[in-house]
């Protein structure tokens, strides 16, 4: 009976503590969203979401070409990433043994783990210099990189994951293999697909390296994919380390945004992943 | 024998060098049920994968002999030397586990072979077609209300009547079923047991089980597999009783299997 109590009182004892540590390890983020809330939530409003910087100095402005700016690097990201990645995927988990899918798995995960920074020098190296100056398409190139092994990953994961009698059913009706895969394979993958694409563009939505020398920046609003353009962490980086006291109220008000963003991305992630 | 529907001559099929299906000639004949029963593992599901080319998905599958798939007497099909396409939506097929395409309602579970390839189907033909496969497989009053419903909100048993509909909705020549009802309950096996008896009529179905009662009580015609080979071939009801060979006497006395 006494051992019996002892060993209760040890198992109370190791499950408060694995419940502080998890509470403990919340705290960071929780520390994280609450100073930028608090800093940045009373910069945000309707003219700092619809309106271009103005000169320092003079109140108001926005930052509307950030916003703007992201918006076309995502974009150029997911037109650049989403198609390649999906067909390298489907590769993968149809013929996951194979030099080629071996060598291709490998490369993939070798470019997860490259620095951001110099995926931007590669993006330089390849899209700006040939071209003789920055521009938002130079960015979407860094960003498309980054995002291709996300992409990768998850579409092969989660068409692993489909049974393989969903594509016997499907075959032996007759159907192509081509039409299997494009009318059951990844229709049956899609949420899970999708889910591997929404994380990519939270990972590089907030990503600032890639582009520091390639999208580069620009105070105005510009829609041409061969000029310079504006990004949320750009712009977040040049307001924070300015002199400027309006300029850092900006920032908060950026970061706040560009963090509710991802958050929000994430929290929809989750809940398509769960269906 | 009467009337021949699908023949095989001295088929071989093995997997990585390795003979799972040994020198096989079999005919199967139009409108009855056949069985293919034998222990796990002697071939006889990788028999009837030959029939309609599903085998050779397999990696290193190989298969040698002749598969005639005859659909009258002027008009034979060298099964191995056609588009397995075409084959393979002449021949249906039925699996263990009842597999409907989970992204589909019912109703386009049921005209899947259609939508898949890209055969465009009338409205009223369509219709017509859902209705008359689920008809034929006993679904149609169970789910008439719920067309648009995922398949995979079904039960066990009625996914897997759903599934033989998408097969039957092809009109095919024959049906395979490769040990249909091991997923299944009792209730549910009973169910389509009593639906593939009705079905003789319309279509020619081969049905593979490791279940001799099962064989005993729908099939015309049993063949027993042993080891790759085939041993015994004939009417149900000679083979039951009064086998000619020795290890078919063992295995439906459950001396072996």
């Amino acid at each position: 009976m006494k051992r019996y109590l002892f060993r209760i009182i040890k198992s109370k004892i190791i499950s408060v503590i694995l419940t502080l540590i998890v509470i403990l390890s919340t705290i960071p983020f929780l520390l994280v969203l609450y100073f930028i809330i608090k800093n940045g939530i009373s910069v945000i409003n309707w003219e700092f979401l619809t309106s271009l910087p103005k000169p320092v100095g003079e109140p108001g402005g926005g930052i509307l070409n950030a916003i703007v700016g992201t918006a076309m690097l995502v974009i150029m990201a997911l037109i650049l990433s989403v198609p390649f990645g999906i067909l390298v995927g489907v590769y993968l988990a149809e013929r996951s043994e194979g030099r080629i899918a071996f060598f291709s798995r490998l490369v993939s995960e070798i470019l997860q783990g490259v620095p951001s920074i110099v995926i931007g020098i590669i993006a330089y190296l390849w899209v700006v210099k040939p071209m003789g100056h920055f521009s938002a398409l130079s960015g979407g190139v860094a960003l498309g990189i980054m995002m291709l092994p996300l992409v990768i990953k998850s579409t092969e994961e989660i068409l692993k994951l489909i049974p393989r009698e969903i594509k016997e059913a499907s075959l032996a009706l007759g159907v192509p293999y081509y039409r299997t895969i494009l009318k059951v394979i990844i229709p049956a993958g899609l949420s899970g697909i999708l889910t591997g694409i929404l994380t990519g563009v939270a990972r590089i939505a907030g990503e600032t390296a890639p582009l520091l020398f390639t999208a580069f920046g620009n105070p105005f609003l510009n829609f041409d994919i061969l000029k310079p353009i504006s990004a949320m962490p750009l712009l977040i980086f040049t307001y924070a380390v300015s002199p400027y006291e309006e300029w850092w109220a900006k920032a908060w008000g950026a970061s706040c945004i560009l963090v509710l963003f991802v958050l929000s991305l994430n929290i929809i992630t989750r809940l398509l992943s769960r269906r | 024998m009467s009337d021949i529907v699908l023949k095989t001559e001295n088929l071989t099929a093995s997997y990585d060098e390795h003979i799972v299906v040994k020198n096989v000639n079999l005919s199967i004949i139009r409108n009855k049920i056949t069985a293919i029963m034998g222990p796990s593992g002697c071939g006889k599901t990788t028999l009837i994968r030959c029939f309609n080319r599903m085998h050779e998905l397999s990696p290193k599958a190989k298969v040698e002999g002749k598969v005639l798939l005859i659909e009258n007497s002027n008009e034979i099909i060298d099964v191995y030397s056609v588009d397995p396409m075409l084959v393979r939506r002449k021949i249906g097929m039925v699996f263990q586990k009842p597999n409907p395409f989970p992204t589909m309602s019912i109703y386009e579970n049921v005209i899947a072979g259609y939508i898949l390839n890209g055969i465009k189907l009338k409205k009223s033909e369509a219709d017509e077609i859902v209705e008359e496969s689920l008809k034929k497989v006993s679904l149609w009053d169970e789910v008439k209300d719920r067309l648009r419903k995922k398949g995979t909100f079904l039960s066990g048993g009625q996914q897997q009547r759903l599934c033989i509909a998408r097969a039957l909705a092809m009109k095919p020549d024959i049906i395979l079923l490769d040990e249909p009802t091991s997923a299944l309950d009792p209730v549910a096996t009973a169910k389509i047991e009593e639906l593939i008896e009705q079905l003789k009529d319309t279509v020619t179905i081969v049905i593979v089980t490791h279940n001799v009662g099962q064989a005993g009580r729908i099939s015309d015609y049993v063949a027993f597999m042993y080891l790759g080979e085939l041993v015994e071939y004939g009417p149900t009801d000679v083979i039951f009783t009064r086998p000619s060979h020795e290890k078919t006497e063992e295995f439906l006395t459950g001396k072996i299997g």
